[in-house]
């Protein structure tokens, strides 16, 4: 072990606060929640000002032989650390927002501070068996979190979320097993430069295809998630779309790209087909819900299928987009999962048409919507642009058709995303009991307000995001370069033209 | 270094005047907004002077790093060289004063602050676009117009018709912002950067050269420079993307002459002209813009011709300058374009105030068949509109001297004409018959509005307003606007005709007056001052600024005014010079034609336009609909988009995947739901501990096995 255990301590805080939790009646455990995550973000903030941009690849590593073959083993990249910061800055966001969750407050508090350990561990973890181990006990937590407080369709959502999450990762786990025998080790940072049999690589990529699809969500394993959403409580919507969406990109960029770096070539086909699939599928279904939870669940879909086809363009635009999507979407989506529980907190229905000319009653909310929904749609300026223009930049190089098949996603869903905009904002007052809600209050501005920023900051400045990941890009990059698709839109040399006929160039076709 | 002034103060006094919003009282946002405005038109003048006098040069002034991924960079950067300087006077004096303007149309309006913050916004982002030193930020400023047009047009968001408008604006324009995306990606795979001048530079190497797309082999310019030019097409509504330019008009007036005419729909020539040294690589791409251009200078004049919503008819009068303008790029005569983009700013803004002064005096009523006999009313409205009529329709004697619209619409016809290839011919032709149908439909507005005898009695609105006089005071005019009472009335505007209109002029509807002289009772008041002056100042510039700066823009030699900010052919302004005499008076005599029509047909003869639609018969009702566009969009887009959604949604999600994926295997593991119910009732922990404790165990088995 090397200095100090800041990764461990980041583990523990939450993890003693979700067993102190458990023993506390409501407000106690309110309290503790949210400083356990309020201390993990100050943690996170430290973290970040003490990551070595530029330097060592893995930092603040912990080591600990536990038994044979089984090692606890933290470390972080700057990938790493950008969504280990995205969590502990969603979480203290989604405790606040349970303000509404009468029923067992001790143990959902638990839960979403089980969820934080887990999460966290996924994004520390640098050994292979203790990466599983957090990214399947990750979903115990947040299945429960739906199976009990959830809404009224609760048991079948979770059995969804929990099917398909679990059934994915049994042949990950096998490939897993597969691979530690064969190299020896199961230290991620060496397996990501172990080069395994390209023709067993296949298989292996597909093992782990299996999980981090669904955990992606990808088309056509999605949906499980409309399900989850509609039917988890805002805290677990955000956080499931804040965070627990990342641990499959995470999964792509840590495992499956570095570590199979052929097959992850041949199947880029796939992986695009999918994802245009995706983006125009789920936008088009987003398109007529009904159920403005829904509706956000199937644009993360969309979204989503953004993250992947900038992973699997291979370049390095198309990767760091991906992961600004990744970041973006964490806010994002999370905000709006907000603003959607903000307005269900007052009405308790998710009925697009219950509610219209919010703008009147609410002009503070309709501002917020706004941002969020612009960043959503990718406006330039906001957290959602920048990514969504690298990766779709990034795939243009490789694959244009795919490049434009999922721009259309700006078209579709500006539509769908305005469409319900204007549905809940704009319009007259329908209905007396929608025009009588108040406007955000200061616990829902506090919450707000820092995902504003954030999301702009992304927008304007996202060169402090890109910065602590760009090393570990260009390793990566570099690690591709070897089976790098040639791409479909090469330009051949021009040839210049002579200087006077170059200036008469368009005098001289006539 | 008083570019960074120019630029963020309209930002700064839009933040602060949007968070303040009503706290503060009107006034101060309102101060902040145009204070800002009128500093930032200020400090733009001298500048556009410096290029004039060619004592500036260009140059950029950084702001802030933005984004580096790989070799793609691009940063937060000021552009400052002749074309910029063009857009910069433009845009800040346009604004300027519409901000004022709007003091006074906007006075009635409960939500005065945001309205001017929205402005300021706009005006931040234009001028973001215009200063762009790269693609990317470019469409940064691309973007955020939309946005701004987005909110704008939707200010009156209680009204249905405003929300779908302006869903409608942003959603189309996103579909030339997908071509303006790809060929920004495009771009960068070929020059490997999104830096304009280095794009620039480098361009000339391209050409001949073949680049992958969609699976075929093309010309690299060729594809590069459509795709930007879809982009172009969206945001400047050229034929295909043009349906929500028409709809825009749900925004309030000073938001029309300010976005949809005089700056944001000029962004796409403004690019075109940027971008011209590379458009000037594909001979192909050039063809494209210059058809595109001329069919819709055509079409949309067509439109103009039979629309009677006073917005709506400058609306298309506008997408038809817009063909001219790229007809004129396509041309070659990319100074021709900024030279009618620059005076067209000027009269069609002025056209815009005007209408809105109208409409103002008329209680916002905007149908002409309801107006009258306004000149005597509003003398200053009805002088100013005639200077911008007479601008647009180009009335001037050929070498001697003419208003504004003269000098760049006839430049821009000798060139098409000059640069002799028979695109330029066809667009030639097609901008003559636009022109008369300019002037035909210029002049009918006027006619119908100023001249003969009123007919506001037939008018809902007026009425209302009378009515209104009765009851408390006869300046609530702007009470229907923002649906305090009777939203209704203003939501027959999302509809072509007034289910009350008339079938034509000359036939009676409902008299809700005694008067007899068709007043119904009414008195139109000419307009405050605020709103008064800048209708004079336009009024100056659309008298004048064609004869002061037509030497500046399209006069031999003049390349060094330009300084290479866009291409600019002097082989092409001496084909202007030698085109024949015929061409040179062509359009002269083509716009006398459309004056004297439309004095015949609304002034002499009332009855004669309706008899010509009535021969026309289906034609005029296919000119009238606007071509069918929105029909046929619904049809082949909207529709089945959501179709489709419905489709994927209940047969793929839910019948097929759903249906043999989890439901399929959760019917497998059913009976495990009676103890997984335990569960949900019991303890979470002990759940949660089992299953850890589970994975442990089997890993630890596995190994050590």
């Amino acid at each position: 072990m090397t200095g100090f255990p800041i990764l461990s301590l980041m583990l523990l805080v939450p993890l003693l606060g979700a067993l102190a939790c458990l023993f506390l009646e409501a407000k106690a455990a309110r309290t503790v929640a949210l400083l356990a995550t309020l201390v993990d973000l100050v943690l996170g903030i430290a973290l970040w000002m003490n990551f070595d941009v530029g330097g060592a690849q893995w930092q603040f590593t912990e080591r600990l032989n536990i038994f044979s073959g089984f090692t606890y083993a933290l470390g972080i990249d700057g990938i790493a650390l950008l969504l280990i910061m995205l969590s502990v800055f969603l979480m203290p966001i989604c405790i606040g927002a349970s303000r509404s969750i009468e029923k067992r407050v001790g143990e959902y508090m638990a839960a979403f501070l089980l969820v934080e350990v887990f999460m966290l561990g996924v994004f520390m973890a640098q050994d292979m068996y203790l990466f599983y181990m957090f990214f399947e006990a990750g979903l115990i937590p947040m299945y429960l979190i739906i199976g009990i407080w959830g809404g009224a369709d609760r048991i079948y959502a979770s059995y969804k979320f929990f099917l398909y999450t679990l059934l994915g990762s049994v042949l990950m786990l096998v490939a897993m097993l597969w691979m530690v025998h064969t190299a020896g080790t199961s230290d991620i940072p060496t397996l990501m430069a172990y080069d395994f049999d390209p023709h067993v690589q296949t298989w292996l990529w597909l093992a782990f295809f299996a999980s981090f699809a669904v955990k992606m969500p990808m088309w056509p394993v999605h949906t499980w998630l409309p399900a989850a959403h509609v039917q988890a409580p805002t805290g677990g919507s955000v956080i499931l779309a804040g965070v627990l969406l990342k641990m499959g990109g995470y999964g792509f960029i840590r495992f499956s790209l570095p570590m199979f770096p052929e097959a992850s070539v041949y199947f880029g086909p796939l992986v695009w087909g999918l994802s245009m699939a995706a983006v125009v599928i789920t936008s088009l279904i987003a398109l007529v819900q009904s159920d403005m939870k829904k509706l956000i669940a199937y644009s993360s879909v969309a979204h989503m299928a953004i993250v992947t086809i900038g992973l699997f363009a291979f370049n390095v635009q198309g990767l760091e987009g991906s992961m600004l999507v990744m970041l973006s979407h964490g806010l994002v989506a999370g905000a709006l999962f907000l603003c959607v529980g903000v307005i269900y907190d007052r009405l308790h229905t998710r009925e697009i048409s219950r509610y219209g000319g919010l703008a009147i009653n609410m002009p503070r909310y309709a501002v917020f919507f706004l941002l969020f929904t612009m960043a959503s749609i990718g406006l330039p300026g906001t957290s959602g642009f920048v990514g969504e223009f690298l990766s779709l930049g990034g795939i243009y190089q490789v694959s244009t058709w795919t490049a434009l098949i999922c721009t259309t996603g700006i078209i579709l869903g500006a539509a769908y995303m305005l469409y319900l905009y204007r549905r809940v904002v704009f319009g007259e007052q329908k209905n007396a009991d929608a025009a009588a809600m108040p406007d955000l209050d200061a616990r829902e501005l506090a919450m707000v307000i820092p995902l504003a920023l954030a999301a702009l900051w992304m927008g304007v400045y996202p060169e402090s995001f890109i910065a602590p990941m760009r090393a570990d890009i260009a390793a990566l990059d570099a690690r591709l370069a070897r089976a790098k698709p040639a791409g479909d839109s090469a330009p051949t040399p021009g040839k210049a033209k002579p200087a006077h006929e170059e200036a008469a160039a368009h005098g001289g076709s006539h | 270094m008083s570019i960074y002034l120019i630029v963020f103060l309209p930002l700064l006094a839009s933040i602060l005047a949007g968070f303040a919003n009503k706290s503060l009282g009107f006034v101060v946002p309102k101060v902040l907004t145009t204070g800002a405005l009128f500093i930032a038109c200020g400090l733009s003048w001298p500048i556009f002077i410096a290029f004039l006098t060619g004592s500036a040069e260009a140059s950029v002034f950084p702001v802030l790093k933005w984004v580096a991924s790989g070799t793609m960079t691009f940063d937060w950067a000021l552009r400052v060289d002749t074309l910029t300087a063009v857009m910069l006077v433009v845009i800040t004096s346009v604004s300027a004063l519409v901000h004022l303007y709007s003091w006074g149309y906007m006075s009635e309006e409960p939500d005065q602050p945001r309205f001017f913050a929205y402005l300021s916004l706009f005006t931040f982002a234009m001028l973001m676009l215009v200063t762009a030193d790269n693609l990317v930020q470019m469409f940064f400023g691309w973007e955020g117009v939309g946005l701004a047009s987005y909110l704008l047009i939707g200010f009156w968001f209680r009204k249905p018709s405003a929300g779908a408008a302006a869903i409608k604006a942003f959603v189309v324009n996103r579909v030339g912002d997908l071509g303006f995306m790809l060929g920004i990606f495009g771009t960068y795979l070929v020059f490997g950067t999104v830096s304009i001048p280095e794009i620039l530079h480098a361009a000339p190497t391209m050409a001949g050269s073949t680049i992958g797309f969609l699976g075929h082999r093309f010309d690299t310019m060729t594809v590069l420079c459509l795709l930007l030019f879809v982009g172009a097409m969206g945001k400047s509504a050229q034929l295909g993307l043009h349906t929500w330019l028409p709809d825009a008009m749900e925004g309030p007036t000073p938001v029309s002459a300010l976005i949809h005419a005089a700056t944001m729909v000029t962004a796409g020539v403004f690019m075109v002209c940027r971008l011209s040294p590379m458009f000037e690589q594909s001979e192909t791409a050039m063809h494209v813009v210059a058809v595109v251009g001329a069919c819709t200078c055509f079409f949309a004049a067509t439109i103009g011709c039979t629309q009677w919503d006073i917005k709506r008819v400058i609306a298309y009068s506008t997408c038809s300058q817009l063909g001219y303008m790229f007809f004129a790029a396509g041309s070659g005569a990319f100074g021709a374009a900024m030279f009618h983009l620059f005076t067209h700013a000027f009269f069609k803004a002025l056209l815009f105030l005007c209408a809105g002064s109208v409409i103002h005096a008329m209680h916002h009523e905007q149908d002409m068949r309801f107006y009258g006999g306004l000149r005597k009313k509003i003398p200053i409205t009805f002088w100013t509109m005639t200077a911008g009529t007479l601008a647009i329709t180009g009335v001037g004697i050929a070498g001697v001297i003419g208003f504004a619209g003269f000098y760049s619409k006839d430049a821009i016809l000798e060139a098409a004409f000059g640069s002799g290839s028979q695109v330029g011919t066809f667009a030639f032709w097609m901008g003559i018959f636009a022109a008369l149908m300019t002037s035909f439909y210029s002049w009918r507005l006027v006619f119908l509005t100023f001249f003969g005898k009123p007919r506001w009695n037939q008018s809902e609105h007026v009425q209302h307003a009378v009515h209104d006089a009765h009851g408390h005071g006869h300046d609530d005019h702007a009470h229907d606007a923002h649906g305090h009472d009777d939203a209704h009335a203003h939501d027959d505007h999302a509809h072509d005709d007034h289910a009350h209109a008339p079938a034509d002029l000359g036939m009676r509807g409902p008299d809700y007056g005694d008067h007899g002289d068709g007043t119904g009772g009414y008195h139109p008041h000419e307009s405050p001052l605020v709103m008064l002056l800048p209708l004079l100042i336009l009024s100056v510039g659309a008298v004048a600024a064609g004869f002061v700066f037509n030497h500046t823009f399209v006069s031999e030699g003049e390349g060094e005014f330009w300084k290479g900010a866009l291409v600019f052919h002097e082989h092409l302004i001496h084909a202007m010079h030698g085109v024949p005499m015929w061409v040179k008076w062509a359009p002269f005599t083509v716009m006398a034609i459309g004056f004297v029509t439309a004095w015949y047909g609304y002034i002499k003869n009332t009855a004669f336009p309706k008899a010509v639609a009535d021969q026309l018969g289906p034609v005029h009702t296919f000119v009238y609909r606007k071509w069918m566009f929105d029909e046929l969009y619904n049809t082949i887009f909207v529709k089945p988009a959501f179709w489709l959604g419905g489709v994927f949604w209940k047969v793929l999600d839910i019948g097929i995947i759903d249906r043999f994926g989890p439901d399929g295997a959760a019917a497998v593991v059913a009976k495990g739901s009676t103890y997984a119910q335990k569960v949900q009732s019991g303890y979470l922990y002990s759940y949660a501990l089992v299953m850890l404790l589970g994975l442990v165990g089997a890993i630890s088995w596995v190994i050590a096995g």
